[in-house]
Order: structure tokens, then sequence, then C-alpha cells
């Protein structure tokens, strides 16, 4: 189980990196945090010609607060992130998945920007800021873009990620006085990839609802979101315009179970915005 | 083939200079480059936890991490922790727990429990047992393991 | 039995305390040796190229391009192995009637299993080999497959091996007193399940590995493995390979887990011990995680149609079943594949007075990978399959299930008598341990507070399970059939000029803490301090004869060597410390390393060892001192020694998620004398632990075309420390009359038992909401379908 051979780059700066994720001769990969990238080149599933290293950029690390959004940098830990007090304390939200995001070895390399760039369906990060409403910020050699969380997400894997650009920061809407946010995933062991999941945002009565680990990505369930928005008691309501999803199985089940869970863990995050 | 990079490593205390590919993981070269053999290979997936090791002062897996991410870098491993007197209460704890019996695991087991002690979390088992959540043992069930890291924070000496 | 009963209740006994293990120290500081720590001048790294279809002709193999890769030496094809390898069949002849097929190491003209090697590399780096393993061309043509063990017996299923006619491997039929006249009887309540147990594997943290060095001036192989029973491996490498027995070492020292996946004859290691001979080089293969997945003998899966009658006082009027298992393209070498099942037959109900009892096993070939004795084996099929219809069935008649336990558990005072299939019993405390568990967990208490918990919606349940365990074979387990496989093990002691005791055992080492029982029965035994005593195991070249650690059998059988060796070294030593203290043998003892008698220490070991070694001269010319004893043992007049337990699990139902919590778990062993009662609790609780896997969280999911689809850590669910609950062991003590020790094995009880206590847990507590589940593991998929959530 050892990768394929592939030549090694660890850039000093965010352009050259960018200079060397432009080439289009060679499949260049980017490595953040690598806990799931190495897996998957240890596999083999991955096979990259340059392995762009970005644990150089310290321009991509670190966090800014706003008065009213965070700019987090693609490169900031997961174990940063639940060190940064003040963060915390502004994105609820992400304070309560992070605990989820498998266990403290893994989120002492992670990186939020591996994880949205990765585009796995079944993790956390990807759903929290499709609640939250975030942006991803994007960069090539030819400039830079943003793209809302809402539009980033593809399918399996696939992102609105072009070749040759990179996730540089995540801009996060922060809490304000009278938002309220619940999370709740069901996994069959701690740390595990959950078999459903939800995240919710509700700023000015209106929710955010986003599932993950039930589809090929993080879904929003926009009917429960009207329902709850216009009674917050209306959960079974909510639940059962959930089978607009485009439910997908896995190893753990079927659609059906995955349509099943997501009405539970719906249920229970809703539970956890009430006062 | 790819060039093949230069790469010194401190570990447990000891400067490791090889040139290797690039394709190299961590825990290998600590393995195979330096000798350390302490540190174990289970999965190679990031899933068993039994390379657990501490770089920079962090535990990170070491089958996730190429070895030329480390270049210049600080790491210890079971036998620096033994060889520095580290963890020498954790130590006693697991032997008079009986908290390993193969002993594959216990490399990155120990790292892990360190972590959590030198964090100063609670004695708590539930807590315990989260916290140890990444690291995989056949043998013993676990108990012992958190009857162990429990005993050492209840005494108040430290790891 | 009788014998030296000062052993164990003199001032330096070792036995009956919890010593803590002088191998763990070394664990503890990164110093041990385990096979891929070994890094020999020369090695070769091996890496394999399998099989991807599960049943495919092999057409062609072209290496060409994978030869001349970076770092390749050589590339071997299964054809380059014939008449290297003699080919192995999985055959026992006390199982009559068992068939298999021919092995090679690396498949020939047919793959029949995904993962099943059809080329191998070698290469300076196992990456250089990965990478020429992709190189080699290989037309693999795939046929139609037989993957499920419910179908292969269809006349329409391909025949896996065209020359044994039909996919069926063997049958055995057990029939006892009048079983259709019980199930026919008005006055009985019938309950009758389909079970299914689900094909699970060890996964043990150290990956199957080995390093084999052939050495061409000497003609001697030597092979270290991660491994249980070094001297089977001997015959085996020596017989398959054309080479002499004592040419061939085998080495096992440090090995990551077992779990009975390492007794077995895998083709990859086969492989790399007749390519190191080849090449005269070191060859290493240490299995990846894929490869541990696709190749480790797998278990379980078995489909059990199964019913029992119960009169309404609660009494087993029946019990009959119908087991089918699939076990792979091949009955494993050497051991078999028919054992799992056969163990199901011999042990379901064995805790139980059972006048009728009928049972059909039937195991057929598929194309997955191939299963053999893993942990327990047949343990939780049979225990699930009696205990969980005797709950079923008490519930049906409105009994409490601990009251039918206890109308239809053999009683304590009744042994030795035979079970319902002819087993040998005696030495067991059914009732005994049953009732220890239902003080230990405060039964009535929890009753009260299920019913709390469940006027608030909230569903618990208790189990049960009451058991057996195998331990202690006899030659009548393998021997008796043909296997190379021993049954009895030796003990040597030798008494060094320092006064230290060095000693050896055929038994062998994986972490349960063999060499420090060995280590406290040859120091209470003999006289010494335990920490004057070093241990050697693991190789053929100096250990004595003998069978390894499986089968719950170190303790008791090398335990019983030892005891037997160090008493003899004892008899000796005084002998010679007689004649230099004119005195006599009887008058003296040995304690804390000193020769005593009535006034106290006389000479130290130490000054009898130099003066025996240096000074000869000074001894009588009529004495021939003998500071080396060596002893075996073997069980006689059993087939098995049969240990019991009683075991409870409190489990939680989330019936929104189908997530099962388990809250607490009670077990009572009796293993007879526990040599050191720690290491048997923590055998216990690793092995409920793996119980709880195999109810909850392990399969190897399949797909209809034979793919592994879970082939990885991250999708193979195994207990992990947060979702484990801690669990409460006590011991009761009913020494086997088969030895002076009285040790039987306690390896096996937990995962023997757990998962029908668990089951029975899970069923109990869904019982209100008119639900029940009886297939393994009970994933939330499986309990949500169960309670029509989906």
């Amino acid at each position: 189980m050892k990768p394929v051979d592939f030549n090694f780059e660890r850039p000093a700066s965010l352009t050259d990196a960018l200079e060397l994720m432009s080439r289009d001769d060679m499949n260049v990969v980017a490595l953040a945090g690598g806990q799931s990238l190495l897996p998957m080149m240890n596999f083999r599933m991955v096979r990259p010609d340059i392995l762009v290293d970005l644990n150089g950029l310290d321009e991509l690390r670190g966090s800014e607060i706003g008065p009213d959004r965070a700019r987090i940098g693609a490169m900031t830990r997961y174990s940063d992130l639940a060190s940064n007090a003040e963060l915390m304390a502004r994105l609820p939200l992400l304070a309560s998945a992070l605990p989820h995001v498998a266990n403290s070895a893994i989120r002492n390399r992670g990186t939020l920007g591996g994880s949205i760039a990765m585009a796995d369906p079944t993790t956390e990060m990807p759903a929290v800021m499709l609640a939250l409403g975030a942006t991803i910020r994007l960069a090539s050699r030819d400039g830079e873009r943003s793209v809302a969380a809402d539009d980033f997400y593809l399918g399996y894997y696939e992102s609105a990620l072009e070749s040759g650009e990179l996730v540089i920061a995540i801009d996060v809407p922060t809490a304000a006085p009278g938002d309220a946010f619940g999370f709740y995933e069901v996994a069959r062991r701690r740390g595990d990839r959950a078999m459903a999941g939800a995240a919710i945002a509700r700023r000015n009565h209106e929710p955010r609802i986003a599932f993950f680990s039930v589809s090929d990505r993080p879904v929003r369930g926009f009917s429960a979101e009207r329902i709850l928005g216009e009674n917050a008691a209306s959960v079974e309501a909510a639940e059962g315009s959930l089978k607009e999803i485009d439910f997908h199985g896995d190893l753990h089940g079927g659609p059906d179970l995955k349509r099943h869970l997501a009405r539970i863990v719906l249920r229970r995050a809703w539970a956890e915005l009430q006062p | 083939m790819s060039r093949l990079h230069r790469v010194t490593i401190e570990i447990n205390g000891e400067q490791v200079t090889a040139s290797i590919a690039a394709r190299v993981n961590l825990i290998d070269f600590i393995r195979t480059e330096a000798g350390f053999t302490g540190s174990h290979l289970g999965c190679e997936h990031g899933v068993c936890g039994a390379c657990t090791i501490e770089v920079d002062g962090a535990a990170v897996r070491g089958c996730l991490m190429l070895a030329v991410q480390a270049d210049g870098a600080n790491v210890v491993t079971v036998e620096g922790l033994a060889g520095m007197g580290r963890a020498k209460n954790l130590r006693a704890a697991f032997l008079a727990e009986n908290a390993l019996q193969c002993g594959y695991c216990t490399p990155g087991m120990l790292v892990s429990a360190l972590e959590y002690i030198e964090s100063g979390e609670s004695s708590d088992r539930a807590t315990i047992r989260a916290h140890m959540a990444g690291n995989y043992c056949r043998c013993t069930g676990y108990q012992a393991i958190v009857d162990a890291i429990a005993a050492v924070i209840e005494s108040g000496e430290g790891a | 039995m009788t014998g030296p009963a000062t052993i164990f209740d003199k001032p330096n006994a070792y036995i009956g305390k919890s010593v803590s293990r002088s191998d763990a120290r070394r664990l503890l500081e990164g110093r041990g040796r385990f096979v891929d720590d070994i890094q020999l001048p020369r090695t070769l790294h091996a890496a394999f190229l399998r099989s991807p279809y599960a049943h495919a002709e092999i057409v062609h193999i072209d290496s060409t391009e994978a030869e001349t890769a970076p770092g390749v030496v050589r590339v071997f094809k299964g054809e380059d192995l014939i008449g290297v390898v003699e080919p192995y069949v999985g055959i026992l002849t006390h199982l009559a009637g068992l068939r298999s097929a021919p092995q090679m190491p690396i498949a020939v003209d047919r793959a029949r299993w995904q993962g099943e090697p059809v080329a191998m590399v070698v290469a300076s780096t196992r990456g250089e080999a990965e990478d020429a393993a992709e190189l080699i061309a290989a037309d693999l043509d795939p046929i139609p497959e037989a993957c499920d063990a419910e179908t292969a017996l269809d006349e329409d299923a391909p025949v896996i091996h065209p020359e044994l006619g039909t996919n069926l491997a063997w049958e055995r039929l057990v029939e006892v007193g009048d079983t259709d006249a019980a199930f026919s009887r008005d006055d009985v309540h019938v309950a009758e399940r389909t079970f299914r147990f689900g094909r699970h594997t060890g996964v043990t943290l150290e990956p199957r590995s080995a390093i084999a060095e052939f050495n061409p001036a000497e003609g001697k192989l030597t092979f270290w493995y991660s491994g249980q029973a070094p001297h089977m491996m001997q015959f085996i490498l020596a017989k398959h390979l054309g080479l002499v027995e004592e040419n061939v070492r085998v080495v096992a020292h440090d090995v990551g887990g077992s779990f009975g996946i390492k007794i077995h004859t895998y083709g990859d290691e086969i492989a790399t011990a007749a390519v190191a001979r080849i090449m005269g080089r070191p060859v290493k293969f240490v299995a990846d995680r894929f490869e541990s997945f696709l190749s480790d003998i797998h278990a379980r899966d078995h489909v059990v149609n199964a019913r029992i009658a119960m009169e309404r006082n609660g009494l087993i009027a029946g019990l009959e079943f119908d087991d089918l298992s699939g076990i792979g393209p091949y009955s494993m070498y050497p051991r078999t594949s028919a054992i799992e099942m056969n163990q199901v037959l011999n042990l379901t109900g064995a805790p139980y007075v059972l006048p009728n009892y009928r049972a059909r096993g039937r195991v057929v070939f598929q194309n997955k990978n191939m299963m053999c004795q893993y942990r327990a084996v047949g343990h939780p099929i049979a225990m699930a399959i009696a205990d969980c219809l005797l709950e079923d069935a008490a519930a049906g008649i409105g009994m409490d299930p601990v009251e039918v336990r206890r109308r239809n558990l053999m009683a304590d005072d009744g042994y030795p008598r035979t079970s319902a299939a002819g087993m040998k019993l005696d030495d067991l405390s059914h009732q005994r341990t049953l009732q220890e568990l239902i003080d230990t967990m405060d039964y009535s208490g929890l009753r009260i507070a299920q019913a709390e918990a469940l006027a608030n919606g909230i569903h618990r349940g208790i189990g049960f399970v009451s058991m057996v365990e195998v331990t202690n074979p006899s030659p009548m387990f393998y021997g008796v059939g043909g296997a190379p496989i021993a049954s009895q093990d030796g003990a040597s002691l030798r008494l060094d000029a320092g006064g230290g005791l060095r000693i050896s055992s055929s038994i062998t080492e994986q972490g349960q803490g063999t060499n420090t029982i060995l280590a406290q029965i040859a120091a209470g035994v003999f006289g010494v301090p335990i920490e004057r005593v070093t241990v050697a195991t693991g190789d053929t070249d100096t250990a004595p004869y003998g069978g390894g650690t499986w089968a719950s059998r170190g303790a008791g059988i090398g335990g019983e060597a030892m005891l037997l060796a160090a008493h003899a070294l004892k008899e000796q030593v005084l002998e010679v410390a007689a004649s230099m203290l004119q005195t006599t043998v009887s008058a003296l003892d040995i304690r804390e390393g000193m020769i005593v008698d009535g006034g106290g220490a006389r000479i130290s070991l130490s000054d009898l060892a130099r003066t025996v070694y240096y000074r000869g001269n000074e001894l009588p010319s009529d004495l021939n001192p003998e500071l080396v004893a060596t002893r075996h043992f073997r069980v006689t007049g059993f087939p098995f020694v049969f240990t019991n337990g009683a075991m409870a699990a409190h489990v939680e139902v989330d019936t929104e998620t189908g997530l099962v919590r388990i809250l607490n778990f009670w077990a009572v062993e009796d293993c007879g004398r526990a040599i050191n009662p720690r290491l048997v609790e923590e055998q216990v609780r690793g092995g409920i632990v793996q119980g709880i896997g195999g109810a909850l969280y392990e399969e190897c999911i399949y797909s209809g075309d034979g793919q592994l689809q879970n082939a990885t850590m991250e999708d193979y669910l195994v207990p992990m420390a947060a979702e484990m609950p801690d669990i409460v062991v006590k011991h009761v003590e009913t020494p086997t009359k088969t030895s002076i020790l009285g040790a039987k094995g306690a390896g096996e009880a937990g995962t023997g038992g757990a998962p029908a206590a668990i089951m029975n847990a899970v069923n109990d507590a869904l019982r209100p909401l008119d639900a029940s589940i009886w297939r393994m593991p009970m994933t939330p998929e499986r309990i949500l379908k169960a309670l029509g959530r989906i």
C-alpha cells in the first residue's frame, strides 16, 4: 500500500504554488493536511506526477475575525481552529462540529481548506460551511474568485474547484445576537464518517439546513427551511419535506436508510436550536 | 524516477539524514532509515493509530505525513519517550493495569494518551474513551487502557 | 489427578497471583521485535498481483514489462512454483467425507476468489514491487461465479472444482432422541428463527508477515513469521518445499495479535519461502491492509434455520437446526474449514439438558475468500442458536430468562456426563456461575429500571448467555485426523550457574501473557524469585516440540508441562543438594533461590550450580547431576476440557437511529485454576469486545459477484474505545481433574458468548415494539428494518 512514485515540490509562496498548479501537462495535486489525500495516494487512487505541498505557505494559515465575517486561511488546521477561543465563540456551529471530525491526531494535521476542496459528501465541514452560507475563495495563476458554498459542491469528490486552482480561504459569516445553531450526526463509532448528519444556522428566523452523508454532496433542505422558517414548531412537516432530496446510499444502507436518518438528524439538530 | 530528496529529521534526539524518494512516508523513514522500529504500521491509511508519533510536539499519524514534509522537524517516538524519561508514570500504569497485550498498538496508544494527559483533561472515563477513539486495540477491549490513563490523572503526578 | 499440593500455597508460589508481565516493559519502551522490524541485508520485498475477479480463467500472464521495472529482480507466476511447492489439500481423515482440491500458493489455471495471488514480484523495495505488479499484463477471463452459499448447491450453480462434481465440501448430521416426536407434542411451545451470522475476520493489528532466508551451504531455511504454531509451520514448509524438517527453522518473536488468523497455511507466505530458496536471498512479505482483508481467513458466515420446543414449565423438549456455511473455494490447509460447522453441531445446547437434538451442517465451496478457524470457532453461532432460541421461547411462555436457564442448565453436581452431541463434560459450574452473575449485576434492580425507562420511551434490554468453551484439546481434535499439529506441549528448565532459571516452552506468546504464566509456574514450583526466570518461546531450534498457542490451550497444556518439568528439576536439584549437604531429599526444599531445611537457608542455588558446573570434583563420583529437565503433557481421557461461563449484557436501542449502546456487560468465567487472575480477566474482556464486534459491527461485505466492498479499516468496523463498555469480570474456579495445575483455557469465552447475550438484550429491548432481529451484525439499518422504520 505504497503510493506511486511522484515528484514533490514545496513552494515558498502562494504565487509559486499557483505557478506549479498551472501545469496542465501533468497530474499536479495539491497537498494540504493530507489526512484524506495521503490514504487515497496510498491506495493508488490518486496518482500525482507532482505533489505540491502547501504546508510551507504561512500566508494561508490563520484567521481574521471581522465585525460580521471571519476569514479562515485554507491551511488552518482543525486543531488551530478549536484552540482559537475567539473564533469558536463567533462560530458556534463550527465549534459544535469540530469534535466530530475523526480524532485528535487527524485534527492536528487536517485543514479546513483541504476538507472543503476534497468535497467528500460524508464529512462535516462542507455541510457546516453550506449551513453558514460561507464563501469559498479560490485562486489560480490567473487571479482570484469566490464561489458561494451553495454553488461549490457538484458531486462525489467533485466541486467547482478547477484545474490549476487552490482553495485559499473561506469567508464565514459570524454569529450575531439572536442567531441559533444546531448540529447532529449519527455515526456508528465516534469519529467515523457519519451515517447522516445535519447542520443548521438560523438567522433572523430564517434557517439554513445542510445535510451531509445522505447524498452525493452536502445538500440543503430548502422546503424544510421554508417550513421551519414560517413555524419553528412544524418539525414533522419539515421532515416530510425531505423527500425532495436525492438520497444516495452507501455501505451503511440504501437511500431509504438515508431518508429516514435525515429526518432524525434534522429533528435532533433542530432541537438544539430551541431555547 | 523522481528525484531524491535529502532530508534531516531529528528523531528521539538523533539527527538522521538520508536521501529518499518523495513517496517514502514518515513512519517508513523512522523505521527503515533511522532504525527506530518501535512505532508500527497497522493500516497505512490513518485509521488504526499504531503509527501515532509526536512531530514538533503534536501527536500525528506517521503514515499520513511524507518524510520530506518532516525535513527539519523534531520527532519523538515511543523509544524517545522512554529514552528521555517522559511518560514514565504512564508506562508504569500501563504495566500495572495490563493495558497492553500484543503491544503492537501500544506505541501509538502511549502518544495519544500522553497528549490527553498533558492537555490537562479530566479522568472522566467517557472523555478518555472519546479521546482514545482514534487508536485501535484488538486485544484488550480498551478498559485497562482507560484505567491506566485515569490512574495517572488521578495520581496528580503527571504522566 | 493429585500432585505436589504445596505448589499452590508455599511462600514463593506465584500461581494464582496477578503478576505483571515482564514482556510488557519491553513493549512499552518500543523494544518489541516484530517480523517487519527485522531488516536483513540483501532482502527482497514481495508484492502480489491478486485476482480482481471472484472466478476467472488465467489465460496468460505477461510479466515482460514488470521484469524490467526499476528495482525488480524477478516475477513469479503460478506455474513457476510447480515442482517447487507440493500442492496442499485441506482435509482430515476424522472428518469423514470432507473434500477439497489441491491448492498452489499462486493460482495456476484459475483464480477462485478476489484476492487470490496470480503473480508475485520481488524487488528492492515494497513500493517498487507494487509498481511492477501494476505493470503485469494479466489476461484473466472472468467466468460465472458461485458466491452465495445459499445458492452454491443449486443445480445451475457453477461448480468451483469440477472434479468434485458439486460445491458441497462436507455434510454432517447429529441425531439424538426423537426430535420429531418432541416437536409434534401439542403441549410444547415452538420458537423458530432463521439466524444469519455475518462473515468477519480477525483484523490483527500487525498484519501477517514473513521473512524467509535460505542458506544453501547448510540447506537450511529460516522463516520468521507472525504466527502461533512454529512447529506446525516447520512441518508444512519442510513437506511442501521438499526439505527435511530439522533444516527448517521457524521463529515467531513478538506477534501483534493472532486470534486464530495466524495458524493457517497462506499461499503468499509459502511463496515467500519458496522464492527465498530459489533466489538465495532473504524475501520479506508483509501484507498490507487490503491484502489482510482479502486473504486473512474469514469466519462465521452461517445461515441457520433453527427451532426449539419448550414445555410450559420451561423445560426444553427438543432443539433442531440446519446450518449452512460458505467456506470459500478451498478447505483451508491443514486445519480444514469444516471445523467451525463441526463445532456448531458439537456445542449447540451443550450447557443444557437436551433430550432430543437434531442438527445438520453443510459447508459449501464458494468464490469468496477462505474461511477457517478464528477465535471462538463455532462458539458464537452455537451459543446464539441455543440461548437466543431459549430466551425467545421463554418469552413465548412468559418465563423469565434466568428462571428458564435454572430449569434447563445441567446441575453442578451431575458430572461427568455427556452433552446431547456426545461431548464428554466434567468439572463445570453452570448453576453457580449464573447465580454469581445475577448477584453481581443486581438483576431485579435492573428490571425495575428497565420498566421505568420504557415508560419514558427509552428501550433498554437485558440478555444472557450460559456457555461452554472448548479448551485444552487432546489429540482427538486434529492429530487423530492426520494433521501435523501437536496436541502435547513440552517445557524445559535449566538451572544456570548464576542461580537463574532459563525456561522454554513450545507454547507461544501473542500478548496473552503466556511467557509470564510459564515463569510464574516455573518460579513457584521450582522455588526461585520470578525475576530470576528468563523465558524463551517461539523458536523451533530451541523450544521443546509442541503445538503452540491456539484453542485456549497454552495455560492448560503448556502450563502443566512446565509444572511437571519444574517439579522434576526440583527433585534433581534436591538430590544434588542432599548429597552436598549430607542429608536426605525429603528434608530439603527450595525457596527464593535457596536450598532450605528445617533450620533455614543452607546453600544458594548459585553455589550449588557453580559446584556442579565448575567443581564437579567436590561431588561424589557416583552422583550424576542433571540441572536440566524437560517434560511433556497432553490431555488424556477427554477430547477437550470444557470451561463454562455466564454473561449478561444491558443495552439501550435508539429506535430512531438503530444504534445500540452497551450500557453494561458482566461475565462470570470458570476456567478452572486461574494462574494469573488479571490476565484471565483481560482475556475475557478482550474476547468480549471481539464478540461485541461480531454482534454489532464487523462484517466483510461482498457484492453479488464476489467483490469485497469494505477492505479498509475505515469501512470494516472494529470496536473502538468510545463505544465499548466497562466490563465486570468475576471468577468461579472449578479446577479440571485432568491435570495437577487444574487450569483450563480462557481465551475464547468472551468472543463465544458475548454475541448471544447482546442479541438477547437487543431483542429484549425490542420486544415491547413487537420486533426482533436474528442477524449479526445488528447494524442500524437491520434494526430499523426490524422495527419497520425503513
